[in-house]
């Protein structure tokens, strides 16, 4: 056992070593953390979110963003939407359903409009996670400086204009008073009076109330089924691999059993 | 019927011969313990790299236009596809992961030593032809880091004085990595390095079986036999290894298994996510790393950071790094212990093999990770304690105390 324990301990050793702040400029809810991602709660067995997560897709993204090495045809089985249904409500122009989903734009257009062509999302969370995906969808806000008037906290000076500010509404990068931290961890109080000090920090994300079609708590899940239509895009296996692979396992249990049981049989010969 | 029909064969083809030279009558010492399994394993994951590989190859696309598409084509449209190609995927790490745990057991338990010299220059042989094979396969699927990948290793060629810049167009066949190098690559990877894999492994185990296998002990188990001139601490390969490896061979596999189906990307290791898109000769990824199994050489590459005899700092740490890969071949030769296994060497030799192990490990380390100052002192430093196992084992073999060694092997 020694031996695969050391074969454990190599992959564990070289997988250990994982980058540092992800999401560049993004804040934690409580201000204290910049560049973490939320996490998007990916599940590829959600059948629900990733229906919902392709219907967002395609009637906000697709303009755009081709998923060019995926078929339409795909999508519908593996997503439970029958057939009649997709090509009705999802499926635009006169694509056929076995087609690999391109888009009518040209990229050497786009590249002038936007400075970079819209890049192809079929494996974009596979590229840069889901949580990364998830957080970036969250982090546009109104930058009057910027050529589309908004910018991205997570994708600094990104070219992607604010697609779905309808869904969200406005939302801007605002500064709060957070609790002052010592650092011994503590929050720092006025000697005198004991109340605890606060110090001002920008770069929060808030809404507008009322300039969007959805709330703050409907939008993270649409962005959170979007993220999760967008994984399962990247490995729309996983499902069936999983489900193979326990099977597969299960085998090799009784494989390795048997064997086992042979091998202790021949070693009474040796003794 | 059946002994004539075999006689029939053995006047022809020594088949039963042979099936007894290296299987029921095969004497493999008794005392051999868990370490001796990653050979078995190696061939197991050769099998597995073969199969898997034929089966990519029925549809991958080999242009530099088709290649990222097909490698897209098999895992969504080709049946069990993506079976196929993590199979290949998961392999290429196992195999690197085994061939360093069966180097280590060479080098812990001497089996380098008289008379093993030339099995180990074979089996060092295989180590490179593996690395290539690491290599050119990487640049196949064509993604960012594929391409950034070669286009860094091979512009080590071009940092050779005088002839360099010459020699890396004609290596690349092509003034910058272009489908014409994704082309020549591909036919040593599919072609010309898997045949002389199978080639110098088939000789590697003959040579194996000439010589005979060592053991923890390291001592000879050819001095005792019995009567029928059986060494004593031996027991036929087939049955009795043929069934305790086919037990290992389920545990290595469900391990396998487990990294295929649940983990495919192994963390980024096994399928780096820069992967994930297509390679694009104008946009460099921030951060360029080799795949896990190069990295303690890629540290040692960029760790030489000065010029030095008029020559420039990338080509020194090229010749470091190619040094730290090739320095292996000279082991049989600058160990100068009268004992083989680290069980009986003194203490020098189990200190700088722990120190090889180290460095072995904080250099791999050092390779994923971008360089800072002190990162870069610290892979110097580990670089040098690297080649002081191996340069300094002249010295410390010969003058330390070893252990008196039994005569017959040791059951623990």
């Amino acid at each position: 056992m020694k031996f695969f324990s050391l074969v454990l301990l190599f992959f564990s050793i070289s997988l250990s070593s994982a980058s540092g702040a992800p999401c560049g400029k993004y804040l934690s809810e409580d201000g204290l953390v910049e560049g973490e991602c939320d996490s998007a709660e990916v599940d590829a067995f959600d059948i629900a979110s990733l229906q919902r997560g392709a219907q967002i897709y395609m009637n906000y993204c697709l303009g755009c963003h081709s998923l060019k090495y995926a078929r339409y045809k795909r999508v519908s089985e593996d997503l439970e939407i029958p057939l009649e249904m997709f090509q009705a409500n999802l499926v635009f122009g006169d694509q056929k359903l076995g087609d690999l989903i391109h888009i009518g734009m040209e990229s050497k257009e786009s590249k002038e409009w936007f400075g970079n062509a819209p890049p192809d999302l079929t494996l974009e969370a596979g590229l840069r996670g889901p949580d990364w995906i998830y957080t970036y969808l969250k982090s546009f806000y109104i930058d009057d400086s910027r050529p589309l008037g908004v910018n991205n906290k997570v994708y600094e000076n990104v070219g992607m204009p604010h697609v779905l500010i309808g869904m969200q509404g406005e939302q801007f990068s605002v500064c709060k008073q957070i609790p002052d931290i010592a650092s011994n961890g503590g929050i720092k109080q006025d000697p005198l009076t004991g109340v605890q000090l606060t110090i001002e920090k920008c770069g929060f994300l808030e809404v507008r109330q009322g300039t969007g079609t959805q709330t703050v708590e409907e939008f993270d899940q649409s962005m959170k089924d979007l993220t999760n239509f967008l994984a399962y895009m990247t490995d729309p296996m996983k499902k069936e691999r999983e489900t193979i692979g326990v099977y597969v396992l299960l085998y090799l249990f009784i494989f390795t059993i048997l064997s086992y049981l042979l091998y202790i049989e021949f070693k009474k010969d040796l003794h | 019927m059946v002994t004539k029909i075999m006689n029939w064969f053995d006047d022809r083809l020594p088949i039963t011969a042979t099936i007894e030279r290296h299987l029921t009558k095969y004497p493999a010492p008794i005392n051999m313990n868990i370490w001796y399994l990653a050979g078995v394993l190696l061939v197991v994951v050769l099998v597995i790299q073969l199969a898997s590989g034929i089966w990519l190859l029925m549809n991958y696309e080999p242009t530099a236009e088709g290649a990222f598409a097909s490698i897209q084509y098999i895992m969504r449209d080709v049946e069990y596809g993506y079976i196929i190609r993590y199979m290949h995927t998961t392999g290429a790490s196992a195999f690197f992961a085994l061939i360093y745990l069966h180097m280590f057991r060479g080098m812990m338990y001497g089996s380098y030593q008289k008379p093993r010299e030339l099995l180990w220059v074979l089996g060092w042989i295989t180590y490179l032809l593996l690395c290539m094979l690491g290599f050119t396969g990487y640049v196949l699927p064509w993604g960012q880091m594929s391409f950034w990948a070669a286009q860094v290793i091979m512009s080590l060629f071009g940092s050779i004085p005088y002839f360099g810049e010459d020699l890396l167009t004609w290596i690349r066949g092509d003034y910058l990595i272009s489908g014409i190098t994704l082309n020549r690559l591909f036919a040593f990877h599919v072609v010309l390095l898997p045949l002389a894999l199978i080639a110098v492994v088939f000789v590697h185990i003959l040579a194996l079986h000439e010589v005979g296998s060592n053991n923890p002990d390291g001592v000879d188990v050819k001095k005792f036999k019995d009567e029928d001139g059986i060494p004593l601490d031996t027991k036929p390969f087939f049955p009795y290894d043929v069934m305790h490896d086919l037990y290992a061979i389920g545990v290595f596999l469900i391990f396998f298994v487990t990294i295929m189906f649940f983990y495919p990307d192994g963390g980024g290791y096994v399928i780096e996510y820069v992967n994930y898109e297509a390679a694009d000769n104008l946009k460099t990824p921030e951060h360029i790393v080799p795949s896990w199994y190069y990295t303690p050489f890629y540290a040692m590459l960029r760790a030489v950071t000065f010029p030095l005899f008029g020559l420039s700092a990338k080509f020194l740490g090229f010749v470091v790094m190619a040094a730290g890969i090739a320095i292996f071949v000279a082991l049989p030769w600058l160990d100068r212990s009268p004992v083989k296994s680290i069980k009986y060497k003194g203490i020098y030799s189990k200190f700088f093999l722990t120190l090889f192990v180290i460095s072995f490990f904080v250099l791999g380390y050092l390779g994923t990770v971008t360089s800072t100052p002190a990162r870069t002192l610290a892979a110097q430093i580990f670089t040098i304690t690297y080649f002081a196992y191996f340069l300094l084992m002249p010295i410390y073999s010969k003058y330390e105390t070893c252990k008196p060694v039994p005569d017959r092997v040791r059951l623990s």
